[in-house]
């Protein structure tokens, strides 16, 4: 189930990470947008394990989990 | 058990490629070469040169290093992951060029984490076997040398070799422990057939291995009381200047504690801790402990650290 107001927090750690503003569609790709590159990427992920208080496994660490906001949204909704 | 390091040695072919002469093969810009990977250039070899003339350079450099004769030498350990899949591997190659006509010669055909593997064997076989050569070479440029190039790899890989030699006498840094991984799940997002290109799917790899390699690290200093704080260098596979730069956040050191040299040579795969290690040893470094880890295809990954042992 989405989450806006998750969303909303994913955004605000995408905008600080990239620097840049997510793309509206919130299933833009963040990647293949060039919003985030491959070193963006595992400093994305620490700062949403802050954000939530989540560790994100080794075995979680996929970038298509992350690869938008949608995606990140749906990852949290099952582990949080 | 006890396992020194004696000394390290390294071979670097002579043809310098610069960002600029990439720049017009893959449509990237130089700045933007440096920007991606922090490498200004690398070495490609000639075509007629072997991987198993390079890791002969590197391990005759070692050698001489440590003044210790060829034909003492217990077990050769050769990593190449851009080596042939036929058999037999440059081990014997390698062995034949040393005239080592009995010692056992033993190939890992692993990529970027081979050295660091073949390290953490030696350690543990040479109170049997003696002496070990440690040899890992990569002739990396043929795997990228697509038309046109690719940036994504084209821009990171170098060729050259890297050699250590390991002994159970008492050397210069003693080897105190050694954690080694694997995750073959991931074996197809790091990949070279025997043929064509290598292919790498860059955001796996870099988000793996700025988790993995930190964790191994910990991991290895934890069981020797050690902290990270504590280690004088880390001796790291030269994958991309970004990525060693998070392994240092991520285990809250200064930069300049993590040696680089990825700017010269580039990505050279599984030799390049051993030539990280034989430039940063030829700088009079400071006594301490000190950390190797690598990560490469497979996933392979893991660290070793040793210390000073006067």
């Amino acid at each position: 189930m989405p989450d806006l107001s998750r969303q909303q927090r994913l955004r605000k750690l995408v905008q600080e990470v990239a620097g840049k503003s997510a793309p509206e569609d919130e299933q833009e790709s963040l990647f293949e947008s060039g919003l985030l590159d491959s070193f963006a990427l595992p400093d994305l992920v620490s700062a949403i394990e802050k954000e939530f208080a989540i560790k994100v496994p080794d075995s979680d660490l996929n970038p298509r989990k992350f690869d938008s906001i949608a995606r990140m949204d749906a990852y949290l909704a099952d582990h949080m | 058990m006890s396992a020194y390091l004696h000394a390290f040695g390294a071979h670097l072919p002579e043809r310098i490629v610069t960002n600029a002469e990439l720049s017009e093969r893959t449509g990237k810009t130089a700045e933007w070469i440096e920007s991606a990977s922090g490498i200004q250039e690398r070495r490609w070899a000639t075509p007629e040169t072997s991987i198993a003339a390079m890791g002969v350079a590197a391990a005759e450099s070692c050698l001489k290093t440590a003044g210790f004769p060829t034909n003492k030498i217990g077990m050769l350990i050769v990593a190449s992951g851009s080596g042939s899949r036929g058999f037999p591997g440059p081990a014997a190659a390698i062995a034949d060029r040393l005239c080592l006509l009995s010692a056992p010669a033993i190939d890992l055909p692993m990529a970027s984490a081979g050295s660091l593997f073949g390290l953490a064997l030696a350690m543990r076989l040479t109170e049997t076997y003696g002496d070990i050569l440690v040899v890992a070479s990569e002739k990396m440029s043929p795997l990228c040398d697509t038309e046109p190039l690719d940036p994504n790899t084209a821009i990171l890989f170098g060729d050259g070799a890297g050699a250590a030699l390991v002994s159970s006498r008492p050397g210069r840094w003693r080897i105190l422990d050694a954690a080694l991984h694997t995750d073959g799940q991931y074996r197809e997002d790091l990949a070279f057939d025997g043929s064509g290109a290598l292919r790498m799917n860059g955001l796996t790899v870099i988000l793996q291995a700025s988790r993995k390699m930190p964790a191994s690290i910990e991991e290895v200093l934890a069981r020797q009381n050690l902290t990270a704080q504590q280690v004088t260098a880390f001796l790291l596979h030269q994958a991309n200047l970004n990525l060693l730069t998070r392994v240092a956040k991520a285990l809250n050191v200064g930069p300049e504690k993590v040696f680089a040299n990825v700017q010269r040579y580039g990505n050279t795969s599984s030799a390049s801790m051993l030539i990280a290690a034989t430039e940063w040893a030829g700088t009079n470094p400071a006594k301490g402990p000190i950390v190797f880890s690598a990560f490469g295809a497979g996933f392979h990954w893991g660290a070793l650290v040793a210390d000073s042992a006067d």
